[in-house]
């Protein structure tokens, strides 16, 4: 009530002093009677204002801006660990894959040289073989041919005496028709 | 006198205290004080209330105005002004809500008033001193003496450097007080143009489109002002620390 009563004097009192007001006597914000209640009320409520901000708005903020930074941080030093953790993996892969391509390398030539000696003991062996058959041929084409040939001596001499006794009418001697033969035949 | 534009800073009391013969009153420029501490203070509180770790909106409106004026007093004061964080971000809040709470129609602007900008500066000017003695002893007295200076000089230098520092209060509190009150007047001068123009008919109605513009264009301007004001009076705040914190030159 009594602050209508106040309101309503203080627009009475610039209705008639309008131009006074432009002067500054009037001017609110200079009025020297409204300044113990505005700094009052001021300092209570900025008072309560900086003792909320010191001790909940601001530590709150900061305590949520620090816990992002260290995650944040953490997690970059998590990923860093999980990288070396793979490049480590990656590097023994690598390692186990080339101890493989060298062993494989080994066992293939490994099994090349053996190959390469048994079919060479076998092919020798076969050769060898071969050798034998060809020489007991050989003798074998060696003996029919001196049967042969000594078969051809005795037709030969059959032959030559039955000439001879058709040419002559006498049968040579067997000594005459050997060493004619003999001499024919050289 | 609807279109006095002077009639928004009035005083009214709400509620009428008196001690020893001293008027203490609840007035609307307490009611706007206590609506700035209590919506500030709820806003920061209940925004960061999630505590996330990804920030909901306005979680990042609140981590935004820290980080702003942690940069701002970091800059200026460095690592060791931040002991003052508080104190300038409770300064950086309080005088933007307050500006920007005048920019309501029928709100009551509390730092178009000279005396709580002063208040304000002298809590400044008054902490610079008394931690700068503090701190420094007598070696903060080296603030109004630069080094450097030529002998001859030092008498000259040392009196313009102690008068700029007892302006210092002076000129801080003015510029907030200047700015608000010009700025709420011009508004103010402008929209009742277009009240009392389109009061005239047709032609007045017509008339009153420029000024009608003009008004939007300042309200834009105001919020700009509202902002810039509060961050130039944490700006000279931190610079003004860090006179106490290092005070030689």
């Amino acid at each position: 009530m009594a602050g209508q009563t106040h309101s309503t004097t203080e627009g009475m009192h610039e209705a008639i002093e309008v131009p006074a007001a432009e002067h500054g006597a009037g001017f609110p914000p200079f009025d020297s009677t409204t300044f113990a209640s505005q700094l009052l009320w001021l300092a209570i409520t900025f008072g309560v204002f900086y003792w909320i901000m010191k001790n909940v708005a601001v530590p709150r903020i900061a305590g949520i801006l620090e816990d992002r930074r260290d995650r944040i941080a953490g997690d970059i030093s998590e990923a860093n660990r999980l990288k070396e953790e793979t490049d480590a993996a990656i590097a023994a892969y690598e390692q186990a894959l080339a101890e493989a391509r060298n062993k494989a390398h080994g066992i293939a030539h490994e099994t090349r040289t053996k190959l390469k000696a048994d079919h060479e003991a076998r092919r020798e062996k076969v050769e060898a073989e071969l050798n034998g058959k060809l020489k007991e041929a050989e003798a074998q084409i060696a003996a029919t041919k001196t049967d042969a040939l000594s078969q051809i001596g005795d037709i030969a001499g059959e032959t030559a005496s039955a000439l001879v006794e058709q040419l002559i009418g006498k049968a040579p001697t067997k000594t005459d028709l050997t060493k004619a033969l003999k001499s024919a035949m050289n | 006198m609807a279109n006095d534009p002077i009639h928004q800073f009035n005083i009214q009391t709400l509620f009428p205290i008196e001690v020893g013969g001293m008027d203490f009153s609840f007035t609307n420029s307490s009611l706007f004080m206590v609506l700035t501490v209590a919506a500030t203070s709820a806003f920061l509180i209940f925004s960061t209330s999630g505590r996330g770790l990804v920030p909901t909106r306005l979680q990042s409106i609140s981590e935004m105005a820290y980080e702003f004026v942690a940069g701002t007093l970091r800059s200026s004061a460095g690592t060791e002004g931040m002991r003052f964080f508080p104190l300038v971000f409770s300064l950086f809040m309080f005088v933007l809500v307050a500006n920007l709470f005048g920019m309501f129609p029928y709100f009551f602007t509390i730092t178009s008033h000279i005396i709580v900008t002063f208040a304000l500066a002298m809590l400044v000017i008054l902490t610079v001193i008394i931690y700068g003695f503090m701190k420094n002893g007598m070696k903060f007295l080296k603030l109004f003496v630069p080094s450097g200076v030529p002998g001859a000089l030092i008498p000259l230098v040392t009196l313009i450097e102690v008068i700029s520092f007892l302006s210092r209060p002076i000129s801080l509190s003015v510029r907030l007080f200047a700015n608000m009150l010009a700025g709420h007047i011009t508004l103010k001068v402008f929209s009742g143009f277009v009240v009392s123009l389109s009061a005239m008919g047709a032609v007045g109605i017509f008339g009153s489109i420029l000024p009608l513009g003009m008004t939007v264009a300042l309200t834009a301007l105001e919020f700009l002002v509202a902002f810039l004001q509060a961050y130039v009076f944490t700006v000279l705040t931190c610079m003004y620390l860090n006179d106490a914190i290092h005070p030689s030159h």
